[in-house]
């Protein structure tokens, strides 16, 4: 498994998925291949997935640590922390200054298991940002 | 120090800015090597593994081989006794006897054979549980390090395009708002397509001269007349 299969089984997918979502995808230059995936009508939270020796990772970036308000900020965290589990198939986490919301899946998922994945994920990223959005200014 | 603790500290200490690695490349290396090499002697333990156990059974057979001797002779031995034949009772005792050195050397074999095996599977097991332990924490290093790069590469995506990223606030406004130009016009569509079907139906119905609210001169007139009379 590597982005280019996802990249392609995405871009042929057109309308036969079945999560109801247009897929868009592209590879993004860098050191590691980073696939930038967007659901039609999603644009503004774009997914990245990148795939290691043993899994494949899918981010999608929530809001910066500039976006949050100071005087809630550990209230926030508690409830990130509380919601790991419920949430289905993605979790929380911070790179640099951005906090996020992943999915890590292993390489021997199906193509169809990643779809699923993206699909789920973007769902749980605009539901995080709609029920935390009074943590944010 | 552990793998864990050390990215962790590496992660605090905001040493993940663009360019400095988490754990420098020639440890992880170093690990890598580490891993391969126990690979090495694990492949090598299973192979010595194997050998000790068959050489176990050889000595198994030859012990089973020697006791059954050692039984089918005494039964020669009682028959020569029975027969009264104490010489050659005698020379079928010498028999056994040298039989029961050789019982004894080889159950010393099966034995040492025995406790190398069980010596070998212990070391097997844990080289097995210490090869998948490091092999976890490799795989920390490594996804630590490709996300890093990831981030990197998207960042540097991000500013090349001068495509600025939307707050989290903005983002999530601007997608519902496509998301109720969506539905408004599916809805808007679902009526249209309502308006027209009820307007096909009362064509047909005024075609068939079924309508309640068909007017015509001659219906004005009779309700004229009514008004009058």
């Amino acid at each position: 498994m590597n982005i280019h299969n996802i990249a392609s089984h995405l871009n042929e997918l057109g309308d036969k998925s079945d999560t109801g979502f247009y897929f868009d995808s592209v590879p993004i230059a860098g050191e590691v291949d980073v696939l930038q995936v967007t659901i039609t009508g999603r644009e503004e939270i774009p997914i990245f997935v990148s795939v290691t020796d043993d899994q494949i990772l899918c981010v999608a970036y929530l809001w910066g640590e500039d976006e949050v308000k100071q005087s809630s900020r550990s209230e926030m965290l508690e409830a990130m922390v509380e919601m790991n589990i419920p949430m289905p198939l993605s979790s929380f986490s911070k790179i640099d200054e951005k906090y996020v919301i992943f999915g890590a899946l292993s390489v021997t998922s199906s193509l169809h298991d990643v779809e699923h994945e993206l699909a789920v994920l973007s769902d749980n990223s605009l539901e995080v940002i709609n029920e935390m959005g009074d943590y944010l200014v | 120090m552990s793998i864990f603790s050390k990215i962790i500290t590496a992660l605090r200490g905001g040493a993940s800015e663009a360019g400095e690695a988490i754990v420098d490349a020639n440890a992880t290396r170093i690990f890598a090597q580490e891993i391969r090499d126990a690979q090495n002697h694990l492949t090598k333990a299973k192979r010595d593994l194997t050998d000790i156990m068959a050489k176990q059974m050889q000595a198994q057979r030859e012990l089973d081989r020697v006791a059954n001797s050692v039984t089918e002779h005494e039964g020669y031995a009682t028959a020569a006794l029975t027969q009264g034949n104490e010489a050659l009772a005698l020379e079928v005792a010498e028999k056994i006897a040298s039989l029961e050195v050789e019982h004894a050397e080889q159950k010393q074999a099966f034995e040492s054979y025995e406790s190398n095996a069980i010596r070998l599977k212990e070391l097997v097991k844990n080289t097995e549980r210490q090869l998948a332990d490091h092999q976890r924490q490799l795989s920390m290093v490594k996804t630590t390090e490709s996300v890093q790069k990831a981030t990197a590469a998207i960042t540097d995506n991000f500013s090349n395009s001068n495509s600025k990223l939307l707050n989290a606030k903005q983002s999530l406004e601007r997608i519902k708002a496509k998301q109720q130009n969506f539905d408004d016009r599916l809805k808007a569509s679902e009526q249209l397509a309502d308006e027209n079907s009820d307007q096909s139906l009362k064509n047909k119905l005024a075609q068939a001269g079924i309508s309640d609210s068909q007017t015509n001169a001659s219906s004005v007139l009779e309700r004229l007349k009514a008004k009058q009379g």
